[in-house]
């Protein structure tokens, strides 16, 4: 138990007759960072509010930290740092001082200022919530979730509405928090977001894990889509392609493409073709999937 | 980075309960106090109310004594100013903006958000019931001590009422409803409620359809007359507080 910050076995939550997370099982190990990644609409806020208590699962089950989020609410909640997707604060409360509210409810909270000084934000210090920008409201959020030293944080799409340069500092933030042995879920519909800072990713689409590993497992697992081969033109490719479950293609005379999931073993294999066939190989490139890929390729069709 | 490693280090644990609740009932009051209008609704009307009835003819009153007609009622008043109205129209706003469901999943719990509302809704009201009063003696109202407590048990009760009242209906309706609704009960009351003028006649169940007349009714037995409070304006605030607290209980709403 002690090595598992979250344990989510075959959760469903339904509103109504609408199923927003259909038996999703994940695993967040302590001290790592995991993304769910998915469209508005995948189900990952939902999951998150079964993980911090707001609701509780349809069926299956959740372990936050060895609790029951909804049973041990009140034992739980000191323990965890809670980023909402937006809200959550009141509008006429300055920045400063909502802060300090919250740093008072915890036994050992950070220091207010280093932690305004770390987000940017001391010059809002005595500006009321309502009169920020939605990045530095988000960038409040944050800092709430963070005061109270937390073990566990849930970031819901911590970086949405936020600059570059506010991008960069959250994620250098959340960086630290992992170099401090917190752990981290969050979710987020950017990739580059994901491949940056998670130590594992679970893909969502439409309420289900369409995919979860390490951002290079992802990418690993989708293997090389795309073999260049430069060799001697006009050569009878169509035999090679007989014996490939790939396409091949002449694009230029002499520069043939290999599409397809190609394996070591096929990879081999066709140039071991080009050896028997007599061809003077000249060049050989390889393109791998970005995660990108693997998100579209297992999104697709779902609404953009 | 200026920030040195181990600043995040999980250091977690929960501030003692107190002093949690006594930041947030602090936070609570802070933000009344920088709310003009919530100022205004809950001082301003009942003072100009006390001032214009009690000292001028512009309304007719029963009996002789204008000042202990009157200021018994603006005291009724500003208790449902302040824990039916005002609490409403926070509240509702409140939780469109997230804040209560934020609040509720920190070590503040959601028993002790409720818990500190309603101490910030009883600091308030004892506050602007001690200012009213106050400007009553002054103008030259004398009021009757010797039934304080039974005032005090009929305004607590009241001020049970109206929370759960209140509660409910920003359950029950939007923010921007909600306030409409709160706002126009509020009138309505102000002028039925017999209040500036005596309140129209509906016999027995007049003081249990109007928890602020039946209020009024037993601060002005208690504090005017120095007479015991009526069995009827103790039953009909009981009552109402019974109904409006079981109502919110059932159908309250954290986001």
């Amino acid at each position: 138990m002690r090595e598992t910050a979250v344990e989510v076995q075959d959760v469903v939550v339904k509103y109504g007759d609408v199923v927003a997370v259909d038996g999703v099982s994940l695993t967040v190990p302590r001290g790592a960072i995991l993304a769910l990644l998915g469209n508005n609409g995948a189900g990952k806020t939902s999951l998150l509010q079964v993980c911090e208590g707001f609701r509780g699962p349809d069926a299956g089950t959740v372990r936050v930290l060895g609790l029951d989020p909804v049973a041990d609410h009140d034992d739980l909640m000191p323990r965890l740092g809670i980023m909402l997707q937006s809200g959550g604060v009141y509008p006429w409360a300055t920045a400063g001082d909502i802060l300090r509210l919250f740093a008072s409810f915890a036994a050992n909270p950070l220091d207010t200022d280093m932690l305004l000084d770390r987000l940017g934000l001391r010059k809002f210090a005595k500006t009321t919530f309502r009169r920020l920008s939605g990045g530095e409201q988000q960038r409040l959020s944050l800092a709430i979730a963070l005061v109270g030293r937390p073990e566990l944080v849930f970031l819901d799409e911590p970086t949405a509405g936020m600059d570059v340069g506010a991008r960069q500092t959250t994620w250098e933030l959340v960086e630290s928090l992992r170099a401090d042995g917190v752990s981290v879920l969050l979710t987020t519909h950017l990739l580059d977001e994901a491949e940056s800072l998670a130590d594992h990713v679970v893909i969502m689409d439409n309420g289900v894990v369409a995919a979860t590993g390490t951002p290079a497992e992802l990418t690993a697992a989708a293997g090389i889509d795309l073999l260049l081969v430069r060799a001697d033109p006009a050569l009878p490719v169509a035999g090679l392609a007989a014996r490939l479950d790939a396409k091949v293609t002449e694009d230029k005379p002499g520069e043939y493409a290999i599409a397809g999931s190609l394996d070591t073993e096929s990879i081999a294999m066709v140039l071991g073709w080009f050896a028997t066939a007599g061809a003077q190989v000249t060049a050989v490139n390889t393109r791998r999937r970005t995660l990108e890929d693997v998100y579209l390729a297992l999104t697709a069709g779902a609404a953009r | 980075m200026t920030t040195e490693s181990g600043t995040f280090t999980p250091a977690p644990g929960r501030a003692p309960m107190r002093a949690i609740l006594r930041q947030q009932v602090r936070m609570e009051l802070l933000l009344t106090a920088r709310r003009g209008e919530a100022v205004v609704l809950a001082m301003g009307v009942p003072l100009l109310v006390l001032l214009g009835a009690g000292l001028t003819e512009a309304t007719n009153v029963p009996g002789d004594d204008r000042l202990g007609f009157v200021v018994p009622g603006v005291l009724a008043l500003t208790v449902m100013s302040t824990a039916f109205t005002g609490q409403a129209i926070t509240t509702g706003y409140e939780r469109s903006y997230g804040v209560l469901k934020r609040l509720g999943a920190s070590p503040l719990t959601r028993p002790g958000l409720l818990f500190s509302k309603t101490a910030a809704i009883g600091c308030l009201v004892a506050l602007q019931v001690l200012a009213l009063a106050l400007v009553g003696v002054v103008v030259g109202w004398r009021p009757e001590l010797s039934q304080i407590l039974p005032a005090v048990g009929v305004t607590a009760l009241a001020t049970a009422a109206y929370c759960g009242l209140a509660l409910l209906l920003a359950s029950l309706l939007r923010p921007e409803t909600t306030t409409a609704a709160a706002t126009l009960i509020y009138v309505l009351m102000l002028a039925a409620g017999g209040i500036m003028f005596a309140a129209p006649d509906l016999g027995p169940a007049g003081s249990f359809l109007l928890p602020l007349a039946a209020h009024a009714d037993a601060l002005r037995h208690a504090l005017t007359e120095g007479s015991s409070v009526p069995v009827s304006s103790w039953l009909s605030l009981t009552l109402w507080a019974a109904v409006a607290l079981t109502g919110a209980a059932r159908k309250f709403r954290w986001e």
